[in-house]
């Protein structure tokens, strides 16, 4: 995953929030997600508003040094499609 | 349970497993099953509900439509409709698509009888509408044994007008009897010849299984050799039905574990809440979305729920090393053969059922209550029909 590039929730997923973080269900593919804690749902929640997976970690206030575990978390996310790149944007732009 | 997981997103924090925290019960089920009428066309001799006849009581369709409501705020993601042979209500289709059009997505279970062309093209029409033909064999011969004469020929009609109309991939659902379950290989051909999805679920001794059970469950050979079969086959979706099979060795994929009260349950034709689709009897009732509150104070009040959510005690099974995998197996099985819930399953892989069930007394297990069958069928004993002995009355 690029962190420089810029990701949202897909629009067909809703977020149904958990005391254990949230459910997230895909109505197009129908696949349901688990988010393991309130943080990663505070990641994604901020994809949106974010130029960068990057910058909506920062947003979240994950500490730097635990990005690696979002990373996969963020990875799995996408290959279920919860997540999409947004084609043709990166926070790099200038 | 009827769920269907995808594989959990990565932890990024220790603490509680996630299934720890699912064995709470959760604010809303993830899913539930919803069963639209107890009328049926067919009379299967291991329907779970023991349809046949429509209740006078059910639900109009704006009482329907109400269910529909509570479920979009509690955001229950989608229902398994089924019954009783869902299309035979007249507002089938009204529900349905009050349904996918409140984003509560239908997953619905049809034997495919009235599911002709025009229909088949109405529902190729919805989105977030996913279509499941039930077929318990993968011959005419194994299949209308259970489902009845000419059942068979109908699903396959069914499955060829879903082709047709472009459904899209629709799914073929078949429980798990002792006379196909060596068929498994010759579903997976039918169904790669529509492009469908198999969806291979657990027999329970439940309504009309009640009577049947005992003939039809798998042996211990046969709990095996499926065992392994879907160990090797991961897309095929189980409804995490079989966990207490995986006690064998390395767990199925699933949440293994009962979801029953917890994060799954059943709404029957009347309106009543059952803590699982298995366990349609009072003792199991935790109340009616007719009830002060609707569904949702069912879901969070209940004391039925609240008990199924405490932690579970292994009971008899506290001695067993394949407790942590198999969970102590599935509570309605346990209950429609006479066992306590604090009893191993009785289809134990490790045999630790057999001399419980050796001392049920004849006459002692629970009887299907509610029982809906049509009354020419109502307290016969269920005999199967054997290949090659089958008379045709005219």
């Amino acid at each position: 995953m690029d962190l420089q590039q810029r990701y949202r929730l897909h629009p067909q997923v809703a977020l149904r929030p958990e005391p254990f973080g949230a459910l997230a269900y895909h109505f197009g593919n129908r696949r349901l997600s688990f988010l393991r804690s309130p943080e990663i749902l505070a990641v994604v929640e901020g994809l949106d508003d974010a130029t960068s997976v990057a910058a909506a970690l920062e947003a979240a206030e994950i500490d730097a040094g635990r990005w690696a575990a979002f990373e996969r978390a963020l990875a799995t996310l996408e290959e279920s499609e919860m997540i999409i790149a947004v084609a043709g944007e990166s926070g790099c732009a200038a | 349970m009827p769920l269907d997981v995808a594989a959990p997103v990565g932890r990024v924090t220790k603490g509680e497993t996630l299934v720890d925290q699912m064995r709470a019960g959760l604010d809303a089920p993830i899913c539930l099953t919803w069963e639209l009428t107890y009328a049926c066309n067919l009379a299967c001799v291991h329907c779970l509900s023991s349809s046949g006849r429509r209740d006078p009581r059910e639900l109009s369709t704006h009482e329907c439509f109400a269910v529909v409501d509570q479920l979009r705020d509690m955001q229950v993601f989608y229902v398994n409709i089924g019954g009783g042979e869902p299309m035979l209500r007249r507002d089938f289709f009204d529900v349905v698509e009050y349904a996918t059009t409140n984003q509560v997505g239908v997953k619905f279970s049809t034997n495919g009888t009235y599911l002709d062309p025009a229909a088949a093209r109405r529902l190729a029409a919805l989105d977030y509408l996913d279509v499941q033909i039930s077929l318990d064999g993968a011959t005419a011969e194994v299949n209308d044994a259970v489902r009845g004469d000419g059942s068979f020929r109908a699903a396959i009609a069914a499955m060829d007008h879903l082709a047709g109309a472009g459904v899209g991939p629709f799914k073929i659902s078949l429980v798990v009897t002792r006379h196909n379950v060596d068929q498994l290989d010759g579903y997976v051909a039918l169904a790669d010849r529509y492009g469908a999805q198999l969806r291979v679920t657990r027999l329970r001794p439940s309504g009309r299984g009640v009577g049947s059970w005992h003939d039809l469950h798998p042996t211990q050979a046969q709990q095996r050799q499926l065992y392994r079969w879907l160990l090797d086959r991961p897309n095929v979706l189980t409804g995490d039905s079989f966990f207490h099979l995986s006690a064998l060795g390395d767990p199925l994929p699933g949440l293994n574990l009962c979801g029953a009260g917890r994060v799954v349950c059943l709404i029957d034709p009347v309106g009543d809440v059952y803590a699982c689709p298995f366990v349609i009897h009072d003792e199991f009732r935790a109340g009616s979305v007719r009830d002060d509150g609707g569904f949702a104070a069912v879901w969070r009040r209940s004391e039925l729920f609240s008990s199924l959510r405490e932690p579970d005690s292994p009971g008899a099974c506290a001695s067993c090393g394949s407790y942590d995998s198999c969970q102590g197996g599935c509570m309605a099985a346990k209950f429609f053969v006479g066992l306590d819930l604090s009893d191993p399953d009785p289809e134990c892989v490790h045999d630790h059922a057999a001399p419980l069930l050796a001392a049920v007394a004849p006459g002692s297990t629970p009887q299907s209550s509610p029982d809906h069958s049509r009354r020419a069928a109502a307290g016969v004993p269920v005999t199967l029909r054997r290949s090659g002995t089958a008379v045709r009355s005219r």
